[in-house]
């Protein structure tokens, strides 16, 4: 069998496959937070909070009215998204204009008081969701098993990822919201609505993050914390793809993807240092980020 | 030494004792500090749960021990040596604490049982894990009661390589309590005939488990064992079984589950799974009755941890209500002399390292056919020994053990 560095290529291209799917979700969540930080230049530290209702209100949703799988998929984000606006409209807007450390600070509070109550309420053990049906059993590749979940997360990843792309760059609403941010005085000279905007803007950007929860639910173990811990490695990503760039965010959640699957087979240990040393090299070449625009 | 002779010694020594202590229970109260992980990792498997657990000892000693009333302090450990051992120190010197309960991290154990030999007090520790309490770390003032990783390796381990799981993989959550259960885990392998083809240490915590399950499942060896604890180990779990892991004929061990763990599981995810444990709600009439009360009053069935922290109060007021006072060495001398005998553990002894040596019981969980609901999650297979699942004191060392 053919090796590179004493691992047989079968069990590199599975890890790579690996790579790409955790990819997919580091791309969900950091272009969510791309697109807030992007367009409301707000640090959004409640994002992994974000994730977690999305994947305890498919659980819940599915406890209390039997929600199926499909419709969770739709209405967790919905319902964490308009919670998202509700945050916004009593909270972000008052220290809108502020230092960055402000919203820093007000959206790690609000995260941390999610965090607390949850765990009052459900310990943090974790709630079982089970497999849709559908999605029961695997593939054989070859090189590896591969559960068909996990190829349905790169999917519905992907397709997510580019119609967001899509949306702010290339639709009339998404130029709306670019010029918005740029000069809110004078959008609103143009008779828009630019308040209303930056609410719906901070909704859908926490929606991405309960879609990822919500597609993570069947996967991971669904608990309070679950968010706090890939809270900081998403920051990485979006850090590393450059504040605020769409594309840089997605193309980076996936290449980070990798590239930890990687390290996980070489040299384990440092699995979960190697995003940050990878930001760390960026930052000192390129400090704008791969995928930034130079100041 | 004959049985009388045992007897008189240890009368003579505790007469001694409690004239020294003037037999006497200070403030004429008995203080117990409950202290445990109240809101993060280890919150389920003890938490706000055992403080009802240890509520409810008092209550059934009826509030009072020998004239004395008995209070109850609580803290959050928050996981946290230090914030521990100033909760600690405060309790000792301020606030006239006489037992501390509890203590799950073992960090936070052993931290805190420094403090306690210093001040002269006693601490029960119910949840930690690491065997080093009552081995490098012992102190005459405290008891380890529950469990610890020496019986967990033995139970398991052996168990799995006498079914003919020769060939190990070993997956590690990289830190201290991790490395000390890989290193128990490969002595029990390697004494029964097997083989541990590879260790590989995953950061901690760790959510996604699939690229180690597929490293598992390419190494081919038999069995796959998860030396981690809490998420990471339900992670591992489910991970595999996605995977299809013991489909492809790998046996799944995992060393360290509380009930808790495989309740958030399930029996669908967590079918067939080996695991020791110290204590099982449905052993028999005894843990039944104990446990139906403990549902009535926390919604949920009681760990080992749990049942631990009861069992271990109703010995402590015992020995209080017996030797008429609350000195450390007085209580703990009366404890170690009084085998236990209730519906945690038969004829368990304390030894003079603080280890409390009782059985341990090898248990597989039932399928979702078998499992008659939610809580109906273990099949004991096997009793351990008391004195086999335990570190023989010949290979301890503690300073309170004499050598011959």
């Amino acid at each position: 069998m053919t090796e590179i560095l004493g691992v047989p290529v079968a069990v590199l291209s599975g890890q790579l496959m690996l790579g790409v799917i955790n990819g997919a979700f580091y791309a969900l969540l950091s272009l969510g937070l791309a697109v807030i930080f992007g367009l409301l230049k707000i640090i959004n530290f409640a994002h992994g909070a974000m994730y977690m209702l999305g994947a305890m209100g498919t659980v819940l949703l599915f406890d209390a009215f039997g929600v199926n799988y499909w419709v969770a998929l739709f209405l967790a984000p919905v319902i964490v998204g308009c919670f998202g606006i509700v945050l916004e409209y009593f909270l972000l807007r008052r220290i809108a204009g502020q230092d960055h450390i402000y919203s820093l600070l007000l959206t790690f509070g609000i995260a941390l008081i999610l965090q607390g109550v949850l765990t009052n309420i459900y310990g943090v053990s974790g709630l079982r969701y089970s497999m849709p049906e559908v999605f029961r059993g695997g593939m054989n590749l070859g090189f590896m098993f591969l559960p068909y979940y996990r190829a349905w997360v790169i999917v519905a990843a992907l397709l997510v990822c580019f119609g967001t792309w899509f949306m702010i760059e290339k639709t009339r609403l998404g130029s709306y919201l670019r010029a918005g941010t740029e000069d809110s005085q004078l959008m609103q000279g143009f008779g828009i609505n630019v308040p209303l905007l930056i609410s719906l803007t901070y909704g859908f950007g926490v929606m991405l993050a309960a879609f990822a929860g919500a597609l993570a639910a069947p996967i991971y173990s669904v608990s309070p914390v679950m968010g706090s811990n890939i809270l900081i490695v998403v920051f990485a990503v979006v850090v590393i793809g450059g504040m605020g760039s769409i594309a840089g965010a997605v193309i980076t959640g996936l290449m980070m993807g990798v590239v930890e699957g990687f390290t996980k087979v070489f040299y384990p240990e440092g699995s979960a240092a190697v995003i940050f040393l990878v930001m760390v090299v960026v930052l000192l070449i390129r400090p704008s980020g791969l995928f930034g625009k130079e100041a | 030494m004959t049985i009388t002779k045992k007897l008189l010694t240890s009368a003579v020594a505790s007469a001694l004792l409690v004239g020294g202590a003037q037999a006497e229970i200070s403030d004429n109260t008995v203080k117990i500090g409950y202290l445990a992980d109240m809101s993060g990792t280890y919150r389920d498997l003890a938490g706000p749960n055992g403080l009802t657990a240890l509520e409810m000892a008092v209550a059934d000693f009826g509030g009072k021990v020998n004239g004395a009333k008995i209070e109850i302090v609580s803290a959050d450990d928050r996981n946290s040596p230090d914030s521990s051992s100033s909760t600690v120190r405060r309790w000792v010197e301020n606030e006239d604490v006489d037992l501390v309960a509890g203590l799950v991290a073992s960090s936070v154990t052993i931290a805190v049982s420094n403090i306690l030999e210093e001040s002269n007090k006693l601490g029960i520790v119910s949840g930690s894990a690491a065997s080093s309490i009552t081995n490098e770390h012992c102190t005459p003032n405290h008891i380890h009661y529950v469990y610890d990783t020496y019986p967990l390796a033995n139970g398991t381990a052996s168990a799995v390589v006498k079914e003919g799981g020769k060939t190990w993989f070993i997956l590690t959550a990289d830190y201290a309590f991790g490395h000390a259960l890989e290193g128990d885990v490969t002595r029990v392998v390697e004494e029964n005939g097997g083989e541990v083809i590879q260790t590989v240490r995953h950061p901690f915590p760790t959510s996604d488990f699939s690229s180690f399950i597929l490293q598992a499942q390419s190494s081919g060896a038999d069995v796959v064992a998860l030396a981690n604890a809490g998420a990471d180990t339900t992670n591992a779990i489910t991970t595999a079984g996605e995977f299809g892991l013991t489909q492809s004929g790998q046996t799944l061990a995992a060393l360290l589950l509380f009930l808790t763990d495989v309740h958030a599981l399930g029996a669908q995810s967590a079918q067939g799974i080996q695991l020791t444990t110290g204590w099982y709600w449905d052993m028999n009439d005894e843990t039944r009755e104990w446990s139906d009360r403990f549902m009535e009053e926390t919604g949920v069935r009681p760990t080992m941890v749990h049942a631990g922290i009861y069992s271990s109060t109703i010995q402590y007021l015992n020995a209080v209500k017996a030797t008429g006072s609350d000195d450390s060495q007085t209580v703990r001398k009366q404890m170690m002399d009084t085998p236990i005998n209730d519906m945690f553990a038969k004829n368990g002894i304390i030894r003079e390292d603080g280890r409390m040596v009782h059985d341990m019981y090898l248990a597989e969980v039932k399928t979702p056919e078998e499992s008659k609901n939610e809580w109906d999650l273990y099949d004991i297979v096997r009793t351990i020994p008391g004195d086999e699942a335990y570190r023989p004191l010949s290979e301890s060392k503690c300073k309170l053990v004499t050598q011959n």
